[in-house]
């Protein structure tokens, strides 16, 4: 059997938790912290090395803010990740300065996506970020200068007061920085968060307002030469890049069913079969690493039905067909029958698709197709 | 016993005025329970009875009085049972017509007045209640004194709660009502006033011999159905079932027939002997025709046979009762059900729900119809998908409606029935404050929200009767209603030709508001045959996605999707279009005259 491809490794440390956010993060943190929590990590991949292909496709670090990171502390964790043909590092705009953007391309890093969500400072203040439009235009040249030329931005649209127009000034300004790659997302009011508290009801109530959004993004974009590969992320097509293939590798692997191995706190892994998510505490974490053992986790074992819904809900966010071979069982023919009457679904040669149409209504569609 | 000692009388009075307390009381007082059996209002059997406080299946008690036998016929005490009620009056030769001291002479209590004077039934008007701080006993006599045409001198003052005065309802009973005057030694004839049914005996007919003696064990026939059965067991009430050998010519008492079917044996006819029996029966027996009509479903597709059986089971002790099954698209498999009128269904509905656990989807109700067919044939037409679309004539039953209500609600009274296309017939004053309000209206006016709006209107204070009077003709369509254009056939409603437009409209705009948006665009429309007289569009959905979906939230976003899905399967059908079950309630309840 071949092993896990794909590694993850979580860093939850942030100088501000944003209102919107509902990962797992911690505020602040010193050198020292870093420190043990880089060793905590390497450590346990030590523990889990079995598992890895003797060569890895991706390396992603996500958090928090991977680049809040003592930087110290950040090149020697990159140094001692297994090598991979993606490596790419989450950044808050911030935090990107040239000695930074330099540490990570010689470290190995080769793909950075930049938390930009919005060009507009009032809506910035509303998600509670810090970078301002002019702390996102410096961190990309910052990170081109240092010799990417993979890079995404993420946007957030959808956010309260957002006019049509501030949208497509947003979207403007991120193709004017000419980004491999865009991730743009609908804002939610997650249960829970601050954000949700604060904003909830004006969310709501400018739904209706705010429903045509997610085409004009699509529309804006496609018209740039993007290629919408997936329900919230675009890359340059590749006739405008070289032939470059720059659709997110590691997100491709999540979105393909590929196994991944996770690591740190709330870090999930699905391999053979079996899902786990390490424990969402620190402390725990650290205590469980000293001791030589494995964090604590939560198992999901994953049986062949689920799987196959798996493979459906995940393969029809993409653009190209999901292949049945296998997971035939997951599909309620009855269900697809009538969303192909709506327009909605096609079942092509290589397996079922989603119309253009149907991509807009990817989640009421997927659900409705689950057996 | 000698007819000479015998008294048969009911109780009535207006809901709430207090016939159960004082059966109680006379129970009490004649020992025909001790007070430690004493529970109250004993002559109420069914739990519901008990709790809504109204008497549905009439009952009689024998009592004895100062040597005589007083038999106690208890009466239901609503307008959809008048004929019931009648039956039983019939068997009495007086009644005690109780009113309440505090809230004085009342709808019912008229109705319920002038059914026992049409019965030739001498009247013992009782004041009840009082006790009560706020009684006006004066003011109460007076009226009723006025109803009658009494001395209010003669009428009785009580508080059937403390018992004052009770005795000498019952001295009163001896006293003014004449003994029964049947032909002791003529062939049996004896009227069934009520009937229930026991489990391992089969129906059980209440009865009042008014000539001969029917004897246990006697071949008997009932005359207008010819039924014919042996009588299992005579006996009579005390209030528990007493069996004695014989009943004769003016007691009260039971039948045990053995017979299965309620249906063959109906209140109103009359028992003889089978063999030398009677030649004519007593007149009056009629056969009682369901008035309002709604298909009843389960919930939940699977329970359809549990609620065939419930039916079943509750058409023994109720033969007014109809059912028949029906099959809606919308709603599948259930029952298009008669009912005698709106509280009749009501109690239907909820013995259906609380005695047979079963939860159901109650279409709006509707009346009967009677259209003309091509072949100049009448047809009556319980379900709206059965009316035709286009009919030469047709008809509507009509109700004589009585509202009584203070004097400053007159308008609204008045303005009410204009709406809802009544005729004025007559109005009179009962007392300086309370106005009689007489109107002739269609039934399919009053099954809707009739009594809502009458209560709102009048801040409670109207109290209303009604007595059917007959079919009439009508301006009547059939509206449908169209969704993504497949007609819903639970929404079909038959509706005055005027109001037909104004109901679509409502109709459609609530739909609109009720059935979420859709991956495609739904129409929904309004129509009378063809011709579309209301529309509105229910926007198709333009996203409905998970914003992000990465390998650390991969469980969550599924968990999501599969709970939508089993969402999806709980959802019902409205043509093309999925509704949650709530929505598809909602929708439903719209039916019931669009209240706001």
């Amino acid at each position: 059997m071949s092993g896990v491809r794909h590694l993850y490794v979580h860093l939850p440390f942030c100088a501000h938790r944003c209102g919107y956010c509902d990962f797992v993060t911690l505020v602040g943190g010193d050198r020292e912290l870093h420190a043990r929590y880089v060793d905590a990590l390497l450590a346990e991949l030590e523990l889990e090395r079995g598992l890895l292909d003797d060569e890895l496709e991706t390396v992603f670090l996500g958090g928090g803010t991977p680049t809040f990171m003592a930087p110290g502390e950040l090149a020697r964790l990159l140094a001692a990740l297994p090598p991979a043909g993606e490596v790419t590092v989450e950044a808050n705009p911030e935090t990107v300065t040239p000695e930074l953007a330099r540490l990570l391309s010689r470290n190995g890093v080769n793909r950075v996506s930049i938390g930009a969500q919005s060009f507009h400072m009032p809506l910035l203040d509303v998600l509670e970020r810090r970078a301002g439009p002019e702390d996102v235009r410096r961190a990309f040249h910052h990170l081109r200068d240092a010799g990417l030329d993979n890079l995404s931005l993420d946007l957030l649209y959808g956010i309260p007061g957002q006019s049509p127009s501030d949208l497509e000034r947003d979207l403007e300004e991120a193709l004017a920085l000419g980004p491999e790659h865009l991730s743009c997302y609908e804002l939610e009011a997650k249960p829970g968060t601050r954000f949700a508290h604060t904003h909830g009801d004006e969310l709501a109530r400018q739904s209706e307002a705010m429903e045509g959004y997610f085409e004009r993004v699509v529309a804006v974009l496609t018209a740039a030469g993007y290629r919408w590969y997936e329900t919230a992320n675009f890359c340059r097509r590749p006739e405008l890049a070289g032939g470059r293939d720059l659709r997110a590798r590691h997100n491709l692997g999540y979105w393909l069913g590929h196994d991944y191995l996770g690591l740190g706190i709330g870090a999930v892994s699905t391999v053979a079969g079996r899902r786990w998510r390490n424990a969402p505490k620190l402390a725990a974490y650290l205590g469980a690493s000293a001791q030589g053992e494995r964090p604590a986790r939560e198992v999901e074992p994953l049986d062949e039905i689920v799987r196959g819904r798996e493979r459906l809900l995940l393969g029809l966010r993409l653009d190209e067909p999901v292949p049945l071979a296998g997971i035939e069982s997951a599909l309620d023919p009855v269900a697809l029958a009538r969303l192909e009457r709506l327009g909605l679904a096609e079942r092509v040669e290589a397996g079922l698709t989603l119309t253009e149409r149907g991509r807009f209504l990817g989640g009421g569609v997927t659900a409705e197709l689950l057996a | 016993m000698d007819q000479s000692r015998i008294r048969n009388f009911s109780i009535i009075a207006h809901i709430d005025h207090g016939k159960s307390t004082l059966a109680d009381r006379v129970l009490e007082l004649t020992e025909a329970l001790s007070q430690r059996q004493m529970r109250e209002q004993v002559l109420d059997t069914m739990d519901l009875e008990r709790e809504r406080g109204i008497t549905i299946k009439a009952q009689a008690v024998r009592v004895p009085w100062k040597g005589h036998q007083l038999n106690l016929i208890d009466t239901p005490g609503h307008v959809d049972f008048t004929y019931e009620v009648s039956r039983s009056l019939q068997a009495c030769e007086g009644a005690l017509l109780v009113v309440d001291a505090a809230q004085g002479v009342e709808a019912q209590t008229l109705a319920n007045a002038y059914l026992a004077l049409e019965n030739e039934l001498e009247i013992v008007p009782v004041v009840n209640k009082i006790d009560l701080p706020q009684a006006d006993p004066g003011g109460a006599a007076a009226a009723i004194a006025e109803v009658l045409g009494e001395d209010p001198a003669r009428v009785l003052r009580i508080s059937a709660k403390t018992g004052e005065g009770v005795p000498e309802v019952l001295d009163a009973l001896i006293e003014r009502l004449p003994a029964p005057a049947g032909d002791a030694d003529a062939p049996p004839r004896a009227l069934i006033f009520d009937s229930s049914y026991d489990q391992y005996r089969g129906v059980v007919a209440f009865i009042r011999v008014v000539d001969g003696t029917l004897e246990s064990r006697q071949a008997l026939r009932a005359m207008a159905l010819g039924t014919t059965f042996e009588a299992e067991e005579i006996g009579f009430m005390s209030p528990e079932r007493r069996p004695v050998e014989r009943l004769t010519a003016g007691e009260v008492g039971y039948v045990i027939t053995g017979l299965k079917d309620v249906s063959r044996l109906r209140v109103g006819d009359t028992i003889t002997a089978a063999r030398a029996g009677a030649a004519e029966p007593l007149p009056g027996y009629k056969d009682v025709k369901p008035m309002v009509f709604a298909g009843l479903f389960p919930t939940d597709s699977d329970a359809y046979p549990e609620l065939r059986d419930a039916l079943e089971r509750l058409k023994l002790n109720d033969a007014a009762l109809f059912y028949e099954p029906e099959t809606s698209q919308a709603l599948g498999f259930g029952f298009r059900c008669g009912f005698l009128g709106l509280l009749h269904m009501e109690i239907v509905r909820e013995r259906l729900e609380r005695e047979f656990d079963l939860d159901l989807l109650v279409t709006a109700p509707n009346v009967a119809y009677r259209v003309l067919e091509r072949n100049g044939d009448w047809l009556e037409v319980h379900s709206p998908a059965d009316f035709p679309n286009e009919a030469d004539e047709v008809e509507e039953p009509y109700i004589k409606a009585s509202i009584i209500v203070p004097k400053e609600f007159v308008g609204a009274v008045m303005e009410l029935n204009n709406e809802r296309r009544g005729s004025f017939d007559h109005l009179e004053y009962l007392s300086e404050e309370r106005v009689l309000l007489v109107y002739e209206l269609p039934l399919a006016e009053i099954v809707l929200d009739y009594y809502d709006q009458l209560k709102s209107r009048t801040r409670g204070y109207a109290s209303f009767d009604y007595d059917l009077i007959g079919f009439r003709p009508g301006e009547l369509v059939r509206v449908d209603i169209l969704v993504a254009g497949d007609p819903v056939d639970a929404l079909s409603l038959v509706i005055h030709r005027e109001s037909a437009q104004a109901r679509g409209r409502a109709l459609v705009e609530r739909l609109k508001d009720e059935i979420p948006r859709q991956f495609f665009d739904v129409a929904i429309q309004a129509a009378i045959g063809s011709r579309v007289i209301a529309r509105e569009t229910v926007k198709a959905k333009r996203k409905d996605v998970l914003a992000k979906c990465y390998g650390g939230d991969i469980t969550r976003k599924r968990k999501l999707l599969e709970r939508q899905k089993a969402g999806k399967r709980r959802m019902k059908q409205l043509g093309a279009v999925e509704l949650p079950q709530e929505a598809f309630l909602a929708v439903l309840n719209i039916g019931d005259g669009g209240k706001k």
